[in-house]
């Protein structure tokens, strides 16, 4: 049986991809992208954006591919998950804005689905509470979260931001000095700070 | 259990739904089709229970937008020009003669062809897109080739 020559495979990878992006419009359309994604460049390395139709819930960090955080966000939230870089683009926005320097207060929706009610919560809405250009400690944020003995709890709390950038967890300091620890590496961390002109002292090695 | 982001899916599978839907319907309504198939694998894939094969579980449903279109064709006349076994001829680049018979099969038997030698799928897997037991999906398949070989017999 011969229904096939060779040759029959030309254009269905081209084709398919502008049948998906049609798909993806109307899916947009009909309310069932539950979850859209994207991947941008920006001055500290790739960053994976995700939102539902709340608004941001996931900013990530990007040193490999962003595999496994889809994975997480299909288990966790939905499994509609869609590369869909309009549902991003208001975030996306406002993230260029802030790395030239246009945009000092993050106006963009947060979704907060995957930050548990609680002490969590409140630590991270006490960090986004905290302005441009100025930084706190980790004991201040516990006790504006209201645990006052809760710093170390407040820490891992910043560790677990699953918003950061947006979420200023790096404007939380150690009361020792220092710009102290960051889940996105250290080196972003002073990055953020000196773009704010936060970090007045020369980075160590210059 | 737990279920990839769609959008995987969407990647893996699009160009051999696509194909699949191009040779069973045409290239003119193989997109309406395609975006049918993901529309509706979108909305029921949340409340999908078994995740174990999903690109089967995507063929049942592209194979059962491809049915629905045939018989809807069966009931409306389609102008001359338009057949869609001629679109779907300059699509496939095999052998005219054999797709144009291929197009005159019964459903079942033509959805059964498309499978087993356009797609190369095994008949544990023909069973499951065309929702019937692996049984009928080689009695489909096997009378879809034994009119298939009579026509060209008459027609050579």
């Amino acid at each position: 049986m011969k229904l096939m020559q060779r040759g029959w495979d030309d254009g269905f990878e081209e084709a398919s991809r502008r049948a998906a992006e049609a798909t993806l419009a109307t899916a947009r359309a009909r309310g069932l992208v539950d979850i859209g994604y994207t991947v941008v460049d920006s001055p500290i390395g790739r960053l994976l954006l995700a939102s539902t139709r709340a608004g941001l819930v996931r900013l990530e960090y990007l040193d490999g591919d962003p595999d496994d955080t889809l994975e997480e966000l299909a288990q966790t939230l939905s499994p509609r998950v869609l590369e869909d870089p309009r549902r991003t683009d208001p975030a996306r926005r406002q993230l260029d804005a802030y790395f030239e320097g246009r945009v000092k207060t993050f106006r963009t929706a947060l979704d907060w689905s995957l930050t548990h009610e609680g002490f969590s919560r409140r630590v991270l809405e006490a960090t986004a509470a905290i302005p441009f250009g100025s930084v706190t400690t980790y004991r201040d944020v516990a006790k504006r979260a209201g645990s006052p003995r809760g710093a170390r709890a407040a820490g891992n709390a910043l560790h677990d931001n699953p918003l950061p950038i947006v979420v200023p967890c790096h404007r939380v300091v150690p009361s020792g000095g220092g710009v102290g620890k960051y889940g996105g590496q250290e080196w972003r961390k002073e990055f953020l700070l000196r773009l704010e002109g936060a970090l007045h002292e020369a980075p160590p090695g210059t | 259990m737990s279920l990839p982001p769609f959008q995987r899916l969407l990647d893996e599978h699009r160009a051999d739904v696509y194909r699949f839907l191009v040779a069973s319907v045409g290239r003119q309504a193989a997109e309406d089709c395609f975006q049918e198939t993901f529309l509706s694998a979108l909305r029921g894939y949340p409340k999908l229970r078994d995740a174990s094969n999903l690109r089967g579980w995507l063929f049942t449903i592209a194979t059962r937008k491809a049915l629905d279109h045939w018989r809807a064709e069966g009931r409306r006349p389609v102008p001359v020009e338009r057949v869609p076994e001629r679109e779907a001829l300059e699509a496939a680049n095999g052998d005219p003669e054999l797709w144009r018979a291929v197009r005159t099969l019964p459903p079942m038997q033509r959805a059964a062809v498309i499978h087993r030698y356009v797609l190369d799928l095994p008949y544990a897997e023909v069973a499951q897109a065309l929702g019937i037991s692996e049984e009928a999906a080689r009695a489909n398949t096997y009378e879809g080739r034994k009119r298939l070989r009579s026509m060209q017999e008459v027609g050579a």
